[in-house]
């Protein structure tokens, strides 16, 4: 497999400063009411801008919101309150035909690769049918297209083309809901645990290939996982998502070795590394409260061992601590020699 | 084949003689018949765990580790065909018709699965259902078995112990209802306890949390633990000694220190270099590698990674490597090993340089550091 080079670290591009971001989320808030039992505080708040060509991380345990969030961008559904500019539209506002129109430079790919393909479809028509959708081209025109995405993402249309999703390993469905997503060229791809069901050789070369096709066709990305070190491999900038709100954004490098947010502290600590003899205690116990009944303050305070009376009244608001760097703390880790 | 058992770690005191092991394994092969044919699922697999040891036995999904597990707790279907030894105290489990093998199940050999909420059943609660296990092993009055059951809920450290025995599974979350799970795999107070996976589907701080409570119940109870996992990181952090397995056949086994600081077998280095790194910059190029997974059904002659291996010459074509001991306490199943790390002082690993060439270490680049 030619195409299949590994990545040059030097070729991503790097994130623009300054201008109109490409997507920016603004305070969104999105709950749900469970008769009997109140509401679901699912996200509460969140804002981040993810610019044109930049991979955006957002990292998070279970039941931090951050499926909610990457739904209520696509609007699926609304969300409660807040914006999401998507190319200075705000898509909250949007209906029908118009909303189509610009999510069409949206795309997705989630986590089940077989799931979210259409069993008795061909690879081939799976990924020509969005255009279908959108009317582009000719019965013909599709075809090569699909043909070509197929090529891009290093399965072969004359082989892997003709099989139905049941045929192909759960590596190459994957590959073949990626060029689904990007037949309408998007402008961002929305990858939702995108590599998480896959075993470790097929998850590495499928991150090989989102690097690749970013290089190549200058995509931004918004990487939503849980796994940390699968989101510091592909994203510049990281979010850290904690019971429906985001507790630090920073630069991918500098967040990961000189996390401001005890939560990001504790995240890191407990992931375990292929360094032997390292093994600490579990920096953190308990697991996460309710969303229905999230703690007053900060909703970490419960289980931070930095909390303090403070953090039981009010809710830290994000600060800057270094450029581009924001953590949602009183009280942030100190550190003078923040790696750059 | 006890010739390539490794010494179990841990056990030095008490003459740490062949004997010593709390579980030998020796020879162990299963095999399912298909509808393409007969598929070989384990292959010969030697190993022991030592009373108080811990063993990661890695590899991806098909490699064989869940299954060869399964045959020990005797928990395989009956269309499995086993051959070879199992031993656990000396004693021959392999063979054993169900309900002798249902005396040991629990007692002497327990198992911790992946998913615990298709474990355990979802209309008892889950007090009840540790009880039962309770009252499986020991012919405990009922009212004396709920107690020990809420002391083991406690043990597991369940939160509100007392409160969480009149739950339902469903009201749980995913990490209280494997510390239900555990509480059930102790209920008999086994000797060896397997966790299959059993970390994999928690989030990563609730996974932080039950590998100490594992470790700690292990130092306990002095049980011998087998940690199954795809995850390298888990079996560094946590385990004595890592077992490394391909296309049903165990191909590199150490120490934990040995075998992350000086790989030898190709296909562990291929396994720890595609694994994203916390400790490496984003966008750190990943190896190409070739995903073409063994036939089972039709191994070749040969090294069964010899296909997707950046070393493999002729002879890997022709015989099959044997696992042995070539360094002290360091076996691997290779012609043509992975050179020794050389310059172990080395802080801040590199991997080669990105290129189409990538995949294939020339020049093995050793991944050591403090």
């Amino acid at each position: 497999m030619s195409a299949m080079l590994a990545t040059d670290p030097g070729g991503v591009p790097a994130a623009g400063e300054g201008g109109e971001p490409l997507l920016r989320v603004r305070d969104v808030v999105q709950e749900f009411q469970l008769p009997g039992r109140g509401t679901v505080h699912a996200c509460s708040g969140v804002s981040l801008d993810v610019r044109e060509g930049e991979a955006l991380g957002v990292v998070g345990e279970s039941g931090s919101g951050k499926s909610t969030l990457v739904r209520s961008i696509l609007q699926s559904p609304r969300p409660k309150s807040g914006q999401v500019l998507f190319l200075g539209q705000d898509l909250t506002r949007l209906r029908g035909k118009e909303l189509l129109a610009t999510r069409r430079h949206v795309q997705t790919v989630y986590q089940d690769p077989f799931g979210s393909l259409e069993p008795r479809w061909k690879a081939l028509d799976i990924v020509a049918e969005p255009l279908v959708g959108y009317g582009v081209g000719d019965r013909r025109s599709r075809r090569a297209r699909a043909a070509e995405l197929l090529e891009m993402v290093g399965l072969d249309p004359a082989v892997h083309g003709r099989r139905r999703p049941a045929q192909l390993s759960g590596g190459q469905c994957q590959r073949v809901a990626i060029a689904r997503a990007l037949a309408l060229q998007p402008k961002l791809l929305i990858l939702d645990e995108a590599v998480s069901s896959l075993d470790v050789l097929s998850q590495s070369q499928v991150l090989i290939l989102f690097e690749r096709l970013r290089t190549e066709l200058g995509l931004a990305y918004l990487f939503v996982a849980h796994d940390l070190a699968v989101v510091k491999q592909v994203s510049d900038r990281v979010a850290v998502m904690y019971l429906g709100k985001l507790c630090e954004v920073g630069p991918a490098q500098e967040l990961y070795a000189a996390p401001r947010h005890p939560y990001t502290s504790a995240l890191l600590a407990s992931v375990p590394s292929p360094v032997p003899g390292r093994r600490a205690r579990a920096p953190i116990t308990g697991e996460v409260p309710s969303a229905l009944d999230p703690p007053s303050g900060c909703r970490f305070r419960t289980r931070c061992p930095r909390a303090r009376d403070l953090c039981a009244v009010e809710a830290p608001r994000p600060r800057t601590v270094n450029q581009g760097h924001t953590v949602a703390c009183h009280f942030p880790i100190d550190q003078p020699e923040a790696a750059t | 084949m006890t010739a390539t058992t490794p010494a179990p770690k841990g056990t030095q005191p008490e003459g740490a003689g062949e004997g010593a092991a709390l579980l030998e394994v020796g020879d162990l092969s299963v095999t399912f018949a298909t509808d393409r044919g007969t598929a070989r699922v384990v292959h010969q697999l030697s190993y022991s765990v030592g009373h108080a040891e811990t063993l990661a036995i890695v590899g991806e999904s098909g490699s064989g580790k869940t299954v060869s597990s399964r045959a020990v707790m005797g928990l395989l279907p009956p269309a499995a065909k086993v051959t070879g030894s199992i031993k656990l105290n000396g004693l021959e489990l392999a063979g054993l018709p169900e309900h002798e093998m249902r005396r040991h199940r629990g007692r002497d050999v327990a198992m911790v699965f992946q998913d615990p909420a298709r474990s355990l059943n979802p209309t008892m609660k889950v007090g009840e259902q540790v009880t039962e296990a309770i009252r499986l092993q020991s012919r405990t009055a009922k009212r004396q078995a709920r107690q020990q059951a809420v002391d083991l809920l406690g043990q597991v450290r369940l939160p509100s112990p007392e409160r969480r025995f009149h739950e339902y599974p469903h009201q749980l979350s995913g990490g209280m209802r494997q510390r239900v799970m555990i509480a059930i795999a102790l209920a008999g107070s086994p000797k060896l306890l397997i966790a299959d996976e059993a970390t994999t589907a928690l989030d990563v701080t609730t996974q932080a949390q039950i590998m100490d409570l594992l470790l700690d119940l292990q130092t306990e109870y002095r049980m011998g633990l087998i940690l199954i996992s795809h995850d390298m990181g888990l079996a560094a952090s946590y385990a004595q000694t890592v077992m490394v397995m391909y296309a049903g056949q165990a191909v590199e086994l150490a120490p934990v220190g040995e075998l992350f600081t000086g790989v030898r077998m190709p296909y562990t280095k291929v396994l720890l270099d595609a694994v994203p790194r916390l400790d490496l910059p984003p966008h750190s190029p990943l190896p190409v590698v070739s995903l073409r997974a063994p036939d089972l059904t039709r191994p070749a002659p040969g090294c069964a990674f010899a296909p997707r291996c950046p070393r493999c010459a002729d002879d890997c074509r022709q015989q099959d490597p044997v696992l042995e001991e070539h360094e002290n306490k360091h076996f691997w199943a290779c012609f043509h090993p992975e050179e020794p790390a050389t310059a172990p002082t080395q802080a801040a690993p590199v991997r080669e340089a990105a290129g189409p060439g990538a995949a294939v270490p020339g020049a093995p680049v050793q991944e050591v550091r403090q």
